[in-house]
């Protein structure tokens, strides 16, 4: 059977200096490394694993790490390409997009894919502060007007700025948009009224 | 009288004044070097490279509230702070700056030291105790320990330079240790050989340097600077040693309920009894205020940077390697707390009652030999 030794350490005083020697070397090597800094590089650069020594800080406002072009943090929402389908507000986990559509009275435009648009945005809000940055959003979106940025610091000081209202309308505009399709739908409706009257007088 | 006292006050303040100004110095050193040893930037935001830190730290806890806890003793809890900062900043009084500067050149000087520092432990017993708090009693106790322990191996230290020097005299262990000696009243006659050793018969007298240093006249006063340093970092309560702070179980140790100017004065005398220290250190081991230079034949190293005694150039001369040894060894001090974990209570204690204990009485009586072989 193996003998187990209380003491697995060399205590004996020379390894003992040497060893606390070693750390104070080890320490220092690093206070002279205090001239190099690591540069804030993207990760492709060649140097991006090669900066081991030096100052690992980054001081964030004044630099910072560039993130990929493509990178998914901010939403964006196109309006001139939105269809107004609702499948975002639908998908999302965390409701934070609430959006109100208005029928249009006519076509109001086709998106930049094509797609005829009509209906109006009243209210399109999404509420960063819930957005937990899944991104299925983005993937149902039809016309691909919903993307992620790569904006990824954006705080607010009033938590009502941090809710972005990406709709083209004001609510008074929203109000006469409402208005016109009620008033639409009552002229229809009394002309259907009208039509209907006069059938029935006609088979009489 | 009166304006003996005036001098006096005006002295205190300048003095003061100019304590406050190396601790904070030394503070943000403490941060900048932390910071670098861990990879780190430190301070930058208050002025350029974060140079204003500590003032802004300084500023900050003035504006503070002054709380007294409902249950402490107001009396102790209130004077402690005041106790110990006065323990730190009396020490000061014998230290020789330059050739022809100290503030008070008592014959007793180093004794005075070691016994003046002393009252900062009354002190903290006083804080520990004053603020009714558990975490405070045991962080004095255990500082206290600490400190009375490492008082004897320090001492004996100490002593064993005083057996060589033949004084207790900071100003005139300065001068020993010199080209200057010749210059001091009572050492004209004296003789610096090389390792003391007067069987060697090299006369470094005039080559100075650190050939005079107290280290070097005595070798194995090495062994003595190092288990002073670290003594002396016992002594101020500095990691490797710093038991009585404990952030999970004591939290501060025996400040923990102080406040705004109160812990300022705390905080400052721990800082001041760090700069206290490395002059002692300096002014014992590392020959004081002389140049590290040597004469070397017709190259008068030692007479270019030692100025004359009395006059501008000798005193800048003497603060300025006084100064330079001393920031070496806070240096040191400070790369060592970033360096080493902590010891164990019990660790401590073997560390000075089995170790350095033997090893200084055992010193003692090698200086004792080494000063019959001196002259």
């Amino acid at each position: 059977m193996k003998e187990i030794t209380a003491n697995k350490y060399n205590n004996s005083f020379f390894s003992v200096v040497s060893a606390l020697l070693s750390g104070l070397k080890l320490t220092f090597k690093h206070f002279l490394g205090a001239t190099k800094r690591r540069e804030p590089t993207y990760v492709d650069d060649k140097n991006y694993f090669n900066q081991t020594d030096g100052l690992v800080t980054l001081t964030y406002p004044y630099e910072s790490i560039p993130v990929p072009d493509v990178g998914r943090y901010r939403l964006h929402n196109e309006i001139d390409d939105c269809i107004v389908c609702d499948l975002c507000a639908k998908i999302c986990p965390v409701n934070c997009i609430e959006i109100e559509a208005i029928k249009a009275t006519e076509d109001i435009g086709i998106t930049s894919d094509g797609t005829k648009k009509r209906l109006y945005a009243g209210v399109f809000n999404i509420d960063m502060a819930k957005c937990c940055f899944c991104g299925l959003c983005t993937a149902v979106c039809p016309t691909d007007c919903l993307t992620m940025t790569k904006v990824y610091d954006f705080p607010e000081e009033d938590v009502k700025n941090i809710i972005y209202h990406f709709s083209d309308l004001t609510p008074e505009q929203a109000k006469e948009k409402q208005a016109l399709y009620d008033k639409q739908q009552a002229e229809n409706a009394a002309a259907k009224a009208a039509a209907l009257a006069a059938k029935q007088q006609g088979s009489k | 009288m009166y304006q003996e006292f005036m001098t006096a006050m005006i002295a205190l303040t300048l003095c003061i004044a100019f304590l406050l100004l190396i601790v904070i110095v030394v503070t943000y050193a403490e941060r900048k070097v932390a910071a670098f040893i861990q990879d780190r930037l430190g301070p930058t935001e208050a002025g350029p490279h974060g140079i204003l830190q500590s003032l802004m730290d300084v500023a900050k806890l003035l504006q503070k509230e002054d709380i007294i806890p409902a249950a402490a003793d107001k009396k102790l809890f209130a004077y402690a702070p005041i106790l110990i900062f006065a323990a730190v900043l009396a020490g000061f009084a014998v230290i020789p700056v330059t050739p022809s500067v100290i503030p008070s050149g008592a014959y007793i000087g180093i004794f005075y030291l070691l016994a003046i520092v002393s009252l900062d432990v009354i002190g903290l017993i006083m804080a520990g105790w004053g603020s009714n708090n558990k975490y405070a009693v045991l962080g004095a106790m255990r500082s206290v320990g600490q400190i009375v322990s490492y008082e004897i191996p320090a001492g004996l230290a100490v002593l064993s330079v005083v057996m060589i020097c033949q004084t207790l005299d900071l100003q005139e262990i300065s001068f020993q240790q010199g080209i200057l000696m010749p210059q001091f009243a009572g050492l004209e006659k004296e003789v610096n050989y090389l390792f003391g050793l007067k069987a060697l018969g090299i006369n470094v007298t005039n080559v100075g340097g650190f050939t005079t240093w107290n280290i070097v006249r005595m070798p194995f006063l090495t062994i003595a600077f190092i288990i002073y340093f670290i003594s002396s970092l016992a002594e101020c309560n500095r990691a490797p040693f710093d038991i009585p702070e404990a952030e999970s179980e004591l939290v501060a140790g025996f400040h923990v309920e102080y406040s705004g100017f109160r812990f300022a004065a705390l905080f400052l005398a721990e800082y001041s009894m760090m700069v206290l220290v490395c002059l002692v250190s300096v002014v014992l081991f590392l020959g004081s205020w002389n140049t590290p230079l040597p004469n070397i034949g017709s190259v008068r190293l030692a007479d270019w940077t030692t100025g004359t005694l009395g006059a501008w150039s000798g005193n800048l001369w003497g603060a300025f390697w006084l100064l330079s040894k001393a920031s070496v060894l806070l240096y040191t001090q400070i790369w060592i707390r970033w360096t080493y974990p902590r010891l164990r209570v019990d660790q401590l204690m073997h560390l000075c009652w089995k170790i350095f204990i033997p090893i200084t009485l055992g010193l003692v009586l090698l200086a004792g030999l080494w000063r019959l072989w001196m002259i």
